[in-house]
Formats: structure tokens, C-alpha cells, sequence
């Protein structure tokens, strides 16, 4: 469904992703593994070419997109959920939704509001508060529900585990295990090696902006040595 | 009370244009993050559209229909500036974005000057509302009643549009953080330009509403910037209800100072702005600015250094050309190079404000006009001898800078950048304004040098030596541990702070720095020409300068310098022609699209390219 090869990205003069390659197959979850700073969200944003790769293809659906401006690649059904959340903090739950809504599109779940708001029941209670009235896991579930509003066949999800509490990151691992049954392919990154296991089928680490293992989780998981080579404890 | 109410009223309907104006460049600015200066040509277009469809299109409906379309054409000629000339710079420094908005003024004007003449038009009287209807026996005319009417109407309808409407929750979701939107799958560029559109036909249908109550002429562009800031820093930029109750607010103000200061009017604008700027820093009804967009990466400043050898070369060289000028030069070249040296010493003051302590100042003629003037003062009112008056202009532009900089200091980027400019103005329509004193438009004239300077030759001399001691000054504080602070104070208010920089003491003292530098360009400037005018403080003498420090490059230390020279040069050729804004403007929009990094700034990367220059890595 996607396919990164050897993409190179840049901030400034400071290389930051080098010939990183990797593979999202259609209706699986991937997990991007890595320390703080290795390129994980990096990956997500030349996805999407909010940063803009100078070199390598991306190809989704067998199209290639690296040339494509942002909402040309959200409109073919890439959604992104930030991992800083940015949430309209201005604009109430249902308006950020809003922002989100595109057209249904053949080929993946057609999302409405009510459908949201069973999988997310806090926002619903919440539909008239502002973005900024909202706490940390709320505006986390916001930024999900706001993505799928655009009904993408493919959600590159970043961290959403991070600095949000535990309750939340279980809800979070419901959403995704009922999103992927909903047929949606994902790729997620993540530092929470054990949030990963229980939603991933692939693996993939980066270190520095450079892929140094990929596999199956189970693989990951029956190989010690290499979480401790390349992942924070 | 009857004359009261009457004059609320009247109020009341002037706000009806001032409040529609506003509320597009509010609207602009908060989706496209640019202040469209442009926005005042935009208002003027309307008004002469207006003028033109009105006299073609009879009765009643006519002159709606005119009204409206005048507002649509103008939506058209926004829509056309937003595709054309700001598309390609949205990614450069905001910065020069604004350039590009000057460029665009300065076309504007000459268009209209090339379409409906340089005469000033009287706006027709609305068909069927001629006449006053008294109210508590009072005569209001009937068509300001139909504008106090309308406008609510039309501030709902907007209010309608920003709030209910998807078009309107996009907007407000660009205006905090439109890279989000985008990767939400919204066309951005549509978006832009579909706000610009709309924010110009604002501009454009106050430009023609105000018809019967005033007219149409080439200065309209520039006299409604001023309120129009004042509005929208007053009401908190961005905000619907706040521009609508500042534009009240200084309408009303504006009918009775009419009727109780007729001296003061437009004084009285900027007291009420200072005092809700003291109580509330961001308007009525606005926030704080977030400072840094997401995403935006730019490239680091070069690190400052002594000048190399060659470079001091090249300007001992350049100033020894200047010196032996009056060998083989004409008296033409040394009145021409006179002009470029003063020039030059106060766009090095503004580029000290602008590159080092990243101060945004709009309003730099003020200091150079006010020096000019206060050396005029001093001749004209207690005949001072030339050298002491001389010696004080600086000394009181400088200590009007640091007035203007205290209040102007309590905000920071685009409200800095318009209050400075809203200052500038006020000290414009004081001169203007105060004849016994200033002699208003009629200038101060017979300010001569003293005997032992007449000569043209002598001039020049005292003029190169004033004006390159002042700009290796302006260098050398630049390079001073005082510049290190103001930079500090640039990069990182919160860091600067934290090393123990008082960043407000040091922006203020910069402020008044850069005004007294000003002013002595100014003093220089009084005596080389005998006279002064008022045009020396307007909006149109800021512009130049900051054009010129853009032109130079705001990164480079001899961007002021060089761009100076260029502006100067170019001038020169251009003003034999008649429409030399024409040229100029487009000039300038060239130079923003296909070099943003200036004239010095491009060179430099040009022989860097082409290997000439070795690229100086970190
Ligand atoms: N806007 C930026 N400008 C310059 N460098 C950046 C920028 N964003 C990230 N970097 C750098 O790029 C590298 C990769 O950052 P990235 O955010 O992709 O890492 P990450 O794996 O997502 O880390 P984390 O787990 O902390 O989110 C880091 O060294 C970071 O410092
Ligand atoms: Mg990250």
C-alpha cells in the first residue's frame, strides 16, 4: 500500500533521514521503532512531504506522491495524525472535525460524526468545547478522529501513546485494533515497545535516520538483542 | 443631547467604511499572515471603480449595483495580487511579502493616475437619499442613515460567513496553523487566495460606499492606512466584533473632535489607541500572537565577522572615488551624490533597527523628517545659528524616537510594525496640521547651511564625513557587546532574558539610537535642500526606506548601504519617466519574486554558485 525507497530528507543543511526504505502492506499495522531523535516523525512528515524529500520515491496505492503538495496525498487517502496533536485550539470538537471531512472515497469506511463519537464517547460529551478546553488524551483522540473524518485507507499515526495516560493508551490500543479490523492499514511510530506488541504486525527501526532491522513483531519480540541494541529499555 | 446624539449618529455611519476596510486587512492577515499594505490601494480602487460605474449606471439602482460591483471588481484585482505577486513569496521571509505589498502600491497608484487623472473626484450623491430626515431636530443626511443601517447587516453577514460556514471554520483553522490544514487535505493556495479575494472586495466596497460622503483621490490609499491600523490594533487583530467597535469607537471620537479640537482630530485617534494599548496590549478583543509557525525552516544567519581585507579594500577604494568627486565629477554628480550619502545613512539607521534588533519599525520617516524638521524649527521660530540646530535635530529625533519606541515596544511583531507606522502619521498630520507653526504644506523654507558650508563642494565634504562616520557608528555599536544584547533580544527574548539582558531597555535604547541616526540624515538633508515639506515624514519616505534595506538585503551589514545607492540610481533613471512608480513598483515586485535574498544577498549566493566565492561552511 505504501512504499518508501531511499528517501533522504533534510532540515536546513542537517540530513536527516538517509536511504530509508520501508514498506506498509495494505490492511497491516507497522510499527516505526526508535530512540528520540532517530527520524520517526521525520518519516511521517516526508510522507506526507510536509517536509519535502530531496531525493527517494514514496509511492502509495502505486502512485507516486513525492512530488505531490500535501493535501494532493491527504485527498488520495493518506491521513496524518501529528504527534505534537495540533489541535485547532479555537475551534470546538465538532469544528475540527469539520476541518477534517473530505468526500467518501471508494474503497475505505466512510466515517460521519456519530460514528466518531461512539468510538471516542468522551468527544462526544465534549462536541461544543474548544480545542484548548480539552486535556492531553482528549485532544489525542481528537487529532484521530479528525484524520479519519478525511476517510483515509491509510493513517500514519504518530505516538499517540506519548504523554498520555495509561487509560488512555489502552483505549488507544482498542481504536487501533478496531480500526485495523475496519480494514485500515496503519503505520505507527513508537517508543512503547509493549504498545507496539499489541497492535503491530511489522516492525521497523531506525536509528539516526537509517534502517537497521525490520521484521515481523514476533520476530522482534524472540530477538532481545536487538531491542537492546537499538531501543531506549 | 440632541446635538449629541446626532453627532453619535454621524459617527456611527463613518465607521461604516473605515469598519468594512479593517475588516479585510484583519481577515488577510490572519489567514495569510501578511499585513497587506496594499490594502489602502485596494480602497482606493473601489472608490474610483465606484466613481466611474456610478457614472454610467442611472437611478437607484444604479448606484447599489455600482457600489457592488465595484467591490467585486476590486475582489478580482485582489484575487489577480494574490495570484500573481504574493503566490510566489509566501515561502520567503514575511518580511518580503510586505516589500512585494509597496511594490504593489506604488503600480497602483500610477494606474490610477494613468486612468481617472490627477484631479480629485467628487463622489455623486446617492439617488433618493439627497435630502436630511431630522432626528430630535437634528439634520442627519438621509444616506448616512441608510449606512447605519447596512452596516450591521453586512458585519452579521460576515460574522455569519467566519463562524457557521465550513469556508469560514477553514479560514479560522488556517489562521492557527494552516500546514495542518493542509495536510487535512484542504487546498491551501485556494484557500489564500479565496481570503485575499474576499478581504480586498471589503476594501473595495468601503472604498465605494464612502462615495457621496466624500469622493475619490490619489491620496486616499495611504490616508486610510493609518486609522485603519488604529482600528484593527485597537479591536485585537483578527477580530470581527473589535474592528466593528474601534472603527465606532474612532469614528465618533473623530465627529466630535471635528466639532471640539478641529486641531487635534487626529491626535485624539492615537490616545484612545495608547490607552486601550495600556490596559488590554492586543486590542479589545485579540491575543497574543504565537510567534513561530510550524514547519518553517530558516537558514542560519552568517555569523558576523571583521570585514576582510578585500572588503576593506573595496571600500577605502570606494571612498576615495567619493573624495576626489568634486575633481571630475559635475556639480549635477555632487547634488546627486549628496542626495545618495544622506540617503544612505538613513537606511543604515533603519537596517540597524531592522537586521540587527529585528525591530519591524514601518514608521522610520518620522525620525528622518523629524530631524529635518526640528532643524527647520529651530532656524525658522528662534533663529538658531545653523550649527546648533544642527547638532539638536538628532538629539530631538532621537528623543521622539524613544518616546514613540516606549509605547510602541509594549508589542511586538506585526502590531509593532503597524503602530509604528500609525506614529509616524500622527507626527506627519501634526506637522501637517499645525500651519502657524510648521507652515503645513506650505514646508519651512530658507534653511541655508552656514557661510563657511554654502558651497556646494563644502557640502558634499561635510555631508561624506557626516554620513560615513554615522554608518561605521551605526556598524561599530552593531558589533558592540550592545549589539551582541539587541541580537540576543532578537534571536530569544526568553534567553536573553535569562542571561540578564533588560531586552526592553535594550530595544528602547536601539529605538532611540536609530531615530537620532535618522534624524541626523535628516539634518543633513534640511540644509542640503534649503526647505522642508511634510512629504518627508510620510508613509511614501518609510516605504523607501525599508525598500531600499530589502534591497540591499536584510541579512548583510552593506545591504542598507548598497541597496541605498541602487534605490538612488534607479530612481534617478526612472523619475524622467511619467509613471516612474509604474516602473519602480514593478521593479520591486521583480527583485522580491527572483531575488529574496536581495541585491547583496544574491550576489553573494550568485559567485557562490558559480564558484567564485568560497561557500563559508558554519
Ligand atoms: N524542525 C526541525 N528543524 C531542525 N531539526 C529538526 C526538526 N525537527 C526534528 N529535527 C531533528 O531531526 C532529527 C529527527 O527528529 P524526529 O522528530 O523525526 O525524531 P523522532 O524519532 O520523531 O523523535 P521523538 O521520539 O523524540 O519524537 C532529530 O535529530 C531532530 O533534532
Ligand atoms: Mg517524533
Amino acid at each position: 500500500m505504501l512504499e518508501v525507497d531511499r528517501i533522504n530528507s533534510f532540515y536546513g543543511k542537517a540530513h536527516v533521514l538517509r536511504d530509508l526504505s520501508l514498506d506498509v502492506p495494505k490492511g497491516e499495522v507497522v510499527a516505526l521503532l526508535g530512540r528520540n531523535g532517530a527520524g520517526k516523525s521525520t518519516t511521517m512528515k516526508s510522507v506526507m512531504q510536509i517536509v519535502r524529500t530531496a531525493s527517494g520515491s514514496v509511492r502509495f496505492e502505486g502512485q507516486e506522491i513525492s512530488r505531490l503538495p500535501p493535501h494532493k496525498i491527504a485527498k488520495l487517502g493518506v491521513g496524518y495524525v501529528p504527534e505534537d496533536r495540533r489541535v485547532f485550539s479555537d475551534l470546538t470538537v465538532v469544528e475540527n472535525l469539520i476541518v477534517g471531512y473530505q468526500p467518501p472515497r471508494e474503497g475505505s469506511v466512510t466515517w460521519t460524526r456519530d460514528m466518531l463519537f461512539d468510538l471516542f464517547p468522551n468527544l462526544a460529551e465534549r462536541r461544543n468545547n474548544r480545542g484548548k478546553a480539552l486535556s492531553g488524551g482528549e485532544q489525542q483522540m481528537l487529532t484521530i478522529a479528525r484524520t479519519l473524518m478525511g476517510n483515509p485507507s491509510l493513517v500514519l499515526l504518530d505516538e499517540p501513546s506519548e504523554g498520555v495516560a495509561p487509560v488512555i493508551v489502552e483505549q488507544m490500543v482498542q481504536v487501533i485494533t478496531q480500526l485495523k479490523s475496519e480494514g485500515l492499514t496503519v503505520l505507527l511510530s513508537e517508543q512503547n515497545l509493549h504498545f507496539a506488541q499489541a497492535v503491530a504486525d511489522r516492525a521497523v527501526i531506525i536509528e539516526s535516520g537509517a534502517r537497521v532491522y525490520h521484521g515481523t513483531l514476533a520476530e522482534l519480540t524472540a530477538n532481545p538483542d536487538i531491542r537492546d541494541a537499538y531501543l531506549a529499555a | 443631547m440632541e446635538f449629541f446624539v446626532a453627532q453619535v449618529l454621524t459617527g456611527l455611519a463613518n465607521a461604516s467604511s473605515l469598519f468594512l476596510v479593517a475588516c479585510g486587512l484583519s481577515l488577510i492577515f490572519g489567514v495569510t499572515r501578511i499585513v497587506n499594505f496594499a490594502h489602502g490601494s485596494l480602497y482606493m480602487i473601489g472608490a474610483y471603480t465606484g466613481y466611474s460605474l456610478m457614472q454610467v449606471l442611472p437611478g437607484a439602482v444604479g448606484f447599489w449595483g455600482s457600489i457592488l460591483i465595484a467591490g467585486l471588481v476590486v475582489g478580482l484585482v485582489g484575487l489577480l495580487i494574490e495570484i500573481l505577486v504574493l503566490r510566489p513569496v509566501y515561502r520567503a521571509p514575511e518580511l518580503f511579502q510586505l516589500v512585494a505589498t509597496f511594490g504593489v502600491i506604488l503600480v497602483i497608484q500610477d494606474l490610477a493616475l494613468l486612468i481617472w487623472g490627477p484631479e480629485d473626484l467628487l463622489g455623486p450623491r446617492a439617488p433618493g437619499l439627497r435630502g436630511v430626515v431630522r432626528i430630535m431636530g437634528e439634520p442627519i443626511p438621509k444616506y448616512d442613515i441608510a449606512l447605519l443601517i447596512i452596516t450591521p447587516f453586512v458585519a452579521v453577514a460576515l460574522w455569519y460567513l467566519i463562524t457557521k460556514t465550513r469556508l469560514g471554520v477553514l479560514v479560522r483553522a488556517a489562521t492557527q496553523d494552516r500546514e495542518m490544514v493542509g495536510a487535512l487535505g484542504v487546498n491551501q493556495s485556494w484557500l489564500f487566495t479565496g481570503v485575499f479575494a474576499l478581504g480586498s472586495a471589503l476594501a473595495g466596497l468601503g472604498g465605494a460606499l464612502q462615495l457621496p460622503k466624500g469622493g475619490a483621490d490619489l491620496l486616499m490609499d495611504f490616508n486610510i492606512l493609518a486609522p485603519v491600523f488604529v482600528v484593527v490594533v485597537i479591536g485585537g487583530m483578527g477580530s470581527l466584533p473589535g474592528a466593528y467597535l474601534a472603527a465606532i469607537i474612532i469614528s465618533v471620537l473623530n465627529v466630535f473632535g471635528v466639532s471640539y479640537l478641529p486641531e487635534s482630530t487626529l491626535v485624539l485617534m492615537f490616545v484612545v489607541m495608547i490607552v486601550v494599548l495600556m490596559i488590554r496590549p492586543y486590542g479589545l478583543f485579540g491575543r497574543e500572537e504565537v510567534a513561530g509557525e510550524h514547519g518553517q525552516v530558516g537558514e542560519p544567519e552568517r555569523p558576523i565577522k571583521p570585514a576582510s581585507n578585500t572588503v576593506r579594500m573595496v571600500v577605502a577604494a570606494g571612498l576615495v572615488l567619493l573624495a576626489l568627486l568634486p575633481l571630475y565629477g559635475s556639480h549635477f554628480s555632487l547634488v546627486l551624490i549628496t542626495d545618495v550619502l544622506i540617503f544612505c545613512l538613513f537606511a543604515a539607521s533603519l537596517h540597524f533597527l531592522l537586521g540587527t534588533g529585528g525591530l519591524v519599525s514601518f514608521g522610520h520617516a518620522a525620525y528622518y523628517g523629524g530631524g529635518a524638521y526640528v532643524a527647520a524649527l529651530l532656524v525658522t521660530h528662534v533663529n538658531s545659528p545653523m550649527e546648533l540646530a544642527f547638532l539638536l535635530a538628532p538629539v530631538g529625533a532621537g528623543l521622539v524616537a524613544l518616546a514613540i519606541g516606549w509605547v510602541c515596544l509594549r508589542l511586538t511583531g506585526v502590531y509593532f510594525a503597524m503602530l509604528t507606522l500609525a506614529f509616524a502619521q500622527l507626527i506627519w498630520s501634526l506637522v501637517f496640521q499645525w500651519g502657524d507653526v510648521t507652515g503645513g504644506d506650505d514646508g519651512l523654507v530658507n534653511i541655508w547651511p552656514a557661510e563657511w558650508l554654502k558651497a556646494t563642494t563644502v557640502y558634499f565634504y561635510f555631508t561624506l564625513v557626516i554620513a560615513v562616520s554615522g554608518i561605521l557608528i551605526l556598524r561599530h555599536v552593531a558589533h558592540s557587546p550592545f549589539g551582541y544584547a539587541l541580537r540576543a533580544a532578537r534571536d530569544s527574548e526568553r534567553q536573553a532574558e535569562a542571561t540578564g539582558i533588560d531586552t526592553r531597555k535594550v530595544r528602547l535604547l536601539a529605538f532611540g539610537f536609530a531615530g537620532f541616526m535618522g534624524g541626523l540624515a535628516g539634518a543633513l538633508f534640511v540644509f542640503s535642500k534649503g526647505s522642508v515639506f511634510p512629504n518627508e515624514l510620510e508613509i511614501a519616505r518609510s516605504f523607501d526606506a525599508l525598500i531600499v534595506v530589502f534591497l540591499g538585503g536584510v541579512k548583510t551589514l552593506a545591504g542598507g548601504v548598497v541597496g541605498a545607492g541602487f534605490f538612488k540610481g534607479i530612481e534617478e533613471v526612472l523619475i524622467r519617466f511619467e509613471y516612474w512608480r509604474l516602473l519602480m513598483g514593478l521593479l520591486i515586485i521583480f527583485v522580491v519574486i527572483a531575488a529574496p535574498d536581495g541585491v547583496v544577498g544574491s550576489l553573494r549566493k550568485g559567485l557562490e554558485r558559480v564558484g567564485l566565492r568560497k561557500v563559508e561552511d558554519q
